[in-house]
């Protein structure tokens, strides 16, 4: 059985929990600024900001894996949004524009007279949810810790 | 840790109503203050809110608020005919401070809700981090 299964399953739940902590910060920001005139929410589309961490980290541990060939003319920088590693030595940054393109302008359903877009009842209850997603995120981890544990363990342990 | 930074945010954010709170005060206070011998009384006072944009190691944006201002409402004061009283003009008018005291009570109201709203999001960012921190061990 490969080491890496049993790290992959907590790999992704990692990258859950971390866009789950940046929509919180999304959802604080929003809140703070509910009385700011001009300021426009900003909300994350979860799926897709998931999808694209999940799929950014598989290219780079591919790019890891691929050894880099000494010769100047070898092929770098074939991901767009990754900084191209151009020595042996070099360590791959993940995407800069990670997360940043799961980031949209909330559409506001009421306007309001100092053009200020945030919801505070869909802001309240973003975050209510978030913050129980993220708790269920943790419970995933910690699940997933101790499943592994107890396959760790001999038969003679209780 | 991203989540660091929600008390960052939200610390600004009661920050911010805390002052307003503080200028909806002032204003209460001086409803009923009457023009002085310069002829001008207490005016009323307003804040004015301006996002911050905070720095992220990642780059994603969080945004805080900070007060870029106060603002003094210059429409007239209220004046009422009392020629019996001392601050009384030359026609038996006094001038009061401009404050409307239902418009400080509508202020007021607002800000203590953005105030609790930001303490319930710092606690509830504070709860997870906790969790976090318990992270593998239950």
């Amino acid at each position: 059985m490969n080491v890496n299964r049993l790290t992959d399953t907590l790999d992704f739940q990692a990258k859950a929990l971390d866009l789950r902590g940046e929509r919180q910060r999304i959802i604080a920001s929003n809140i703070a600024n509910a009385d700011t005139p001009g300021y426009v929410a900003r909300e994350m589309d979860f799926a897709s900001a998931l999808r694209e961490a999940t799929a950014s980290a598989g290219s780079v541990s591919g790019s890891l894996a691929a050894p880099v060939s000494g010769g100047a003319s070898a092929a770098f920088a074939a991901t767009p949004g990754l900084m191209a590693t151009t020595d042996a030595g070099h360590i791959p940054l993940r995407s800069l524009s990670s997360g940043l393109s799961g980031l949209r302008y909330a559409a506001p359903s009421q306007t309001n007279l100092d053009s200020n877009t945030v919801d505070m009842d869909r802001e309240r209850a973003s975050f209510a949810d978030n913050s129980v997603k993220y708790e269920a995120t943790l419970r995933f981890i910690n699940t997933h810790v101790r499943t592994m544990l107890d396959a760790m363990k001999s038969p003679s342990q209780g | 840790m991203s989540m660091f930074k929600i008390f960052d945010i939200s610390g600004s954010a009661v920050s911010a109503q805390s002052q307003r709170l503080n200028i909806v005060a002032s204003n209460l206070a001086n409803v009923d203050t009457v023009a002085g011998p310069d002829g001008s009384a207490y005016k009323a006072r307003q804040v004015s809110f301006q996002t911050v944009m905070m720095n992220t190691q990642d780059g994603m944006p969080a945004a805080g608020v900070k007060v870029a201002g106060v603002s003094e409402d210059q429409s007239p004061g209220r004046r009422v005919h009392d020629p019996a009283n001392p601050s009384a003009d030359a026609t038996g008018y006094v001038t009061y401070s401009n404050v409307n005291a239902v418009d400080e009570m509508v202020n007021m109201i607002s800000a203590s809700r953005s105030y609790q709203n930001n303490i319930e999001v710092m606690n509830t960012a504070k709860s997870l981090m906790m969790k976090t921190l318990q992270m593998g061990q239950g």
